[in-house]
């Protein structure tokens, strides 16, 4: 069901594995990341071109036609489209993919300016999610028959089909609601790092309107990787060198720990990098229902107002996030599976 | 007649029967289902008429709650309409637009990874590096970005009647991945055998080759993944009608409904979110179930074959 | 019914006695081995040699006590060094695996982890069984890969086992097995895995360890020609019983059973060029479909009819072999 992302140039298998095989797995992996941004540079040139109006954008509405061109032309907006492209190319580069009418302020700089609060948002949600499901995934696999087991594989079902928003729309009513104990809206108090970084990590107030948040968003990926750890473990607790090392005599908990887990750890990574995508897809949803003021929020409403240059900054941004993180993924996946450097595949 | 004793004799119902889990999601499922199609006909009012509302009808409650009326038996919306019609009326939707676009990313996925699997070389390369790139970037964010793109483009206003097939052509291109992939993998298994070969070296051009003989046995896995997919499209419809820019409140599906009656939770008027929440959950985990059940069933003996 | 075959009066290191070890499967509670029973003396390597799901790994894995779900050890007793180890608890009987008595495996590419280094793999052996640092059970480590002829072992510790060819991963698990010094060595299809011209190799390595340190070995396997050329007892099993144990000459050039007979006839050596293999027609019965009387019986030449009625018990002949069979 999850796909596990494949090298894109299939180098031949290296029989004599060296060093240098580490480097040139991360060589072929930049790469592929940089033509992956390039393909999104596209698009968001061409969303630019059909729906923005650059000259809008700049001077309002009520111009008149000839000044309109006038302005067209010194922004080279009557230029070819290739050249128009690279130019695009050069300024995104540089962070620059237009202004945004509304905000009146250069897109990208409303954009990252929202980005702290989401990021902190899928951070903390990762964090709960790994707390949670590995020790979960490993007691669901090691006693699958305990009442508690097949509650929590039987709720996982249930869980898979639940949509984020009603989740946290119940976590709303449940705890703010009827209960009152957390906050239903907004990041709360937040304190500014490093002269840019809005966090709500370092206030009570601000740790306390992150928590319904949060969980909503990591019980989208529970169930699902509670249920990959444990399948993962439960195969690899069948694996021969399971048995080798009970033979040795090691005690229970290593045998466990230090060869079970690790090698779980390979197609969970995977996975993980992958879902990242999800995530960040449900955040949006999650932002909605919280009123939480991140990426996804100003999203949303740079569509309703048809802002395309704040529409292409989060295209060009959120992209440029998942390709980054999914070149981090497949590294490290690298790194700890010693057998993907000599043959570039999984 | 002879056909209809063999299926009801045979292993698929036998196994199906024994299972009650997958009797009770499929008995829901056909409730839904059925309750949704003949909403024209059992719905209490049409809630797209905007005639038969009167918003003095606001906000009432469950007939089993002091306040409400057995007009309404599941109360109403914030315009007065009545929640068990606009119920209806959205399973209808919702369930539509999940089946057109998985018809139509089966079509995009299986065309495709019939075509990459079997052609190969640099068309197999491309095609499953797109496929590769998208799916990291999850179908729901590339459901997003698509819905948002077109909504940019067409605006607002022109927007409501082309609603529908506007989400199935989004999400239907958002999912094509799983079917491609799932379709080639399988292609490529099919490609060694022996009766491609002697396709092959009859004469048979490659669509035909493609069409009758390879693609029937790749049906198993389609199969298995489409019940998910089914789910996965409703579920896609769902959010992108909550953030807006699905379905709108005029003709809602579900997922508008549940957006629409958010904000009233707090004001007390619970039931315009929660049954249409219960409904959603209802049918994707009755989905859910039922695609469990068959992955198990088709899987052991099947794919021995 | 407890029998030995006969031997110089030397300190036995493992007695088996009528061990029995089942299997809970959904048709019913079903034995794997059954009633088997034999002795190995301090030094003595010992064949356990049949088909395919005759119980011989069963066997060797219950002497470890390491049968997982759904099989356990229904009855009996294997005493090591006079005590009773069947019987212990889990963390007792840890501190005798891989110390006392070691195990080694078919295919060391599933048998090592990996993900993990060889160094690794060896120094958490150790230091699960000694409290002595990191330092000087690499040493020990580099010993013991000396042993089993690695060239340069101070580098192999950081490999992983992918980088290593299969004949060497297999010395590597034989210096594991090592590592502690243990009396006994169970060796379950030690060489079944690797390519025809190592198995003869890590043979002989095998060999020249067990005379040297003066460990007991218990070589697992189908593969009568070898056993023939290492060890100096046989148990042949079949259906879960032995149906033959002797010295190892003697059942070589001298066997009684019906079936044993059949295995030293269907060697490839044993015929002339050019002719046909001989082979015994017929299949070992699955656990769910065991004949009555003797399991062997279907597959016989020499069946009697008290053979499909009566199962026969190991009881000695003259040359010393134990045989269980009415027509002998």
């Amino acid at each position: 069901m999850q796909t596990m992302q494949v090298a894109f140039f299939p180098w031949p298998a290296n029989p004599k594995p060296t060093k240098s095989t580490m480097f040139a797995f991360i060589v072929r992996r930049i790469a592929q990341a940089l033509i992956v941004m390039l393909v999104i540079s596209v698009i968001g040139f061409a969303i630019k071109k059909a729906v923005g109006d650059p000259v809008r954008d700049l001077v309002g509405i009520s111009v008149s036609v000839e000044e309109r061109t006038k302005i067209a032309d010194k922004l080279g907006l009557n230029d070819p489209m290739p050249i128009q492209w690279l130019r695009f190319v050069k300024n995104a580069a540089h962070g620059d993919v237009g202004q945004s009418f509304f905000f009146k302020k250069p897109a990208m700089e409303v954009i990252i300016k929202k980005a702290p609060a989401t990021l902190e948002l899928v951070f903390v949600s990762s964090i709960l999610i790994i707390l949670i499901s590995i020790p979960v995934g490993i007691y669901a696999a090691v006693r699958p028959t305990t009442l508690l087991s097949r509650f929590l594989m039987g709720s996982s079902v249930v869980g898979v089909s639940i949509p984020v928003f009603l989740t946290a729309i119940m976590l709303i009513y449940l705890f703010a609601v009827q209960l009152g104990w957390l906050p239903s809206y907004g990041r709360g108090e937040t304190v500014r790092l490093w002269g840019f970084w809005d966090t709500g990590l370092l206030t009570r107030d601000g740790l306390r309107h992150l928590i319904l948040p949060s969980f909503s968003l990591s019980s989208v990926m529970l169930p699902l990787f509670i249920r990959l750890v444990r399948a993962e473990m439960k195969e690899v607790l069948e694996a021969e060198y399971i048995k080798f090392a009970r033979a040795k005599g090691l005690a229970p908990w290593r045998v466990l720990l230090v060869h079970g887990f690790k090698n779980t750890l390979l197609p969970v990574i995977t996975v993980g990098g992958v879902q990242l995508g999800t995530m960040i897809a449900f955040t949006v949803l999650t932002e909605t229902v919280f009123q939480w003021q991140g990426m996804g929020f100003i999203f949303l409403e740079a569509v309703e107002r048809a802002d395309s240059s704040l529409l292409v900054a989060y295209l060009v941004f959120v992209g440029a996030i998942f390709v980054f993180v999914n070149t981090l993924v497949d590294i490290i996946y690298g790194m700890v599976n010693p057998m993907v450097r000599v043959t570039g595949r999984k | 007649m002879g056909r209809l004793k063999l299926f009801r004799e045979s292993f698929f119902v036998y196994s199906f029967l024994r299972d009650p889990v997958a009797i009770g999601s499929f008995i829901m499922l056909l409730f839904f289902l059925i309750a949704g199609f003949s909403a024209p006909l059992t719905a209490p009012t049409n809630p797209y008429d905007t005639a038969q509302i009167d918003v003095m009808n606001s906000e009432m409650p469950p007939v089993w709650i002091p306040g409400g009326s057995p007009d309404f038996p599941l109360g109403t919306d914030a315009q007065g309409r009545d929640m068990l019609s606009t119920i209806l009326y959205g399973t209808r939707v919702s369930v539509l637009i999940g089946l057109g676009a998985v018809a139509l990313q089966a079509f995009l996925g299986i065309s495709l990874g019939l075509i990459s699997g079997y052609t190969g070389g640099r068309v197999d390369s491309i095609l499953m590096r797109v496929a590769d790139v998208q799916l990291s970037f999850s179908t729901y964010m590339v459901a997003i970005f698509l819905g948002a793109i077109f909504q940019t483009a067409l605006g607002v206003g022109y927007y409501e009647d082309v609603a529908v097939p506007f989400l199935i052509i989004v999400i239907g291109l958002a999912e094509w991945p799983q079917y491609a992939r799932t379709v080639r993998a399988s292609v490529l298994a099919e490609k060694k055998k022996e009766y491609v070969e002697a396709a092959r070296v009859i004469g048979l051009p490659a669509w035909r080759i493609m069409w009758r003989h390879i693609l029937p046995n790749t049906m198993t896995p389609v199969l298995v993944i489409s019940t998910v997919q089914v789910a996965n499209a409703i579920m896609s419809e769902a959010a992108l009608s909550f953030i807006g820019l699905g379905m709108p409140v005029t003709k809602p599906s579900l997922g508008s409904l549940i957006k629409s009656g958010f904000e009233y939770i707090f004001s007390g008027s619970w039931w315009i979110t929660l049954f249409p929440g219960l409904v959603l959950i209802g049918l994707i985990l009755a989905i859910n179930l039922l695609g469990d059940w068959m992955r198990d069933f088709l899987n052991p003996k099947l794919y021995k074959n | 019914m407890k029998i030995q075959p006969e031997h110089q009066g030397e300190d036995k290191l493992l007695e088996v006695q009528d061990l029995t070890v089942k299997f809970a499967l959904r048709k019913g509670i079903l034995p794997a081995v059954n009633n088997v029973s034999f002795t190995l003396n301090r030094g003595e390597r010992l064949g356990l040699v049949g088909e395919s799901g005759a119980g011989k790994s069963v066997t060797g894995f219950a002497l470890l006590n390491l049968i997982s779900k759904p099989g356990f050890i229904d009855s009996g007793k294997v005493l090591f060094g006079g005590r009773d180890i069947s019987a212990l608890k889990d963390d007792e009987m840890r501190k005798i695996r891989g110390d006392r008595i070691s195990m080694i495996f078919q295919d060391p590419m599933m048998t090592l982890n990996p993900v993990l280094t060889i160094g690794t793999q060896m120094v958490e052996t150790i230091q699960a069984h000694r409290n002595i640092s990191r330092a000087e059970a690499e040493r020990i480590c580099l010993d013991k890969l000396r042993k089993v002829y690695i060239p340069s072992p101070e580098k192999r510790l950081t490999q992983y086992p992918h980088e290593f060819s299969g004949g060497m991963r297999q010395r590597i698990v034989i210096a594991i097995a090592l590592l502690l010094e243990p009396s006994l060595i169970i060796a379950d299809e030690p060489t079944t895995a690797l390519d025809v011209t190592i198995q003869a190799e890590i043979m002989d390595l095998l060999l020249e360890l067990c005379e040297v340190h003066n460990m007991g070995l218990i070589l697992i396997t189908h593969d009568l020609a070898v056993v023939s050329q290492v060890t100096q007892k046989i148990a042949v099993m079949y259906a879960g019983r032995i149906i033959e144990m002797g010295l190892t000459q003697e059942i070589v050039t001298n066997p009684l059973h019906p079936y044993t007979q059949g295995l030293i006839k269907a060697l490839p050596q044993a015929g002339p060029r050019g002719a046909r293999l001989n082979q015994i027609p017929g299949i070992m019965p699955s656990l769910y479909n065991m004949p009555s009387g003797c399991a062997f019986n279907p597959r016989c030449t020499k069946k009697l009819p008290l053979c499909c009625e009566e199962m026969p018990t190991l009881s000695s002949r003259e040359s010393g072999s134990l045989v269980a069979c009415h027509c002998v």
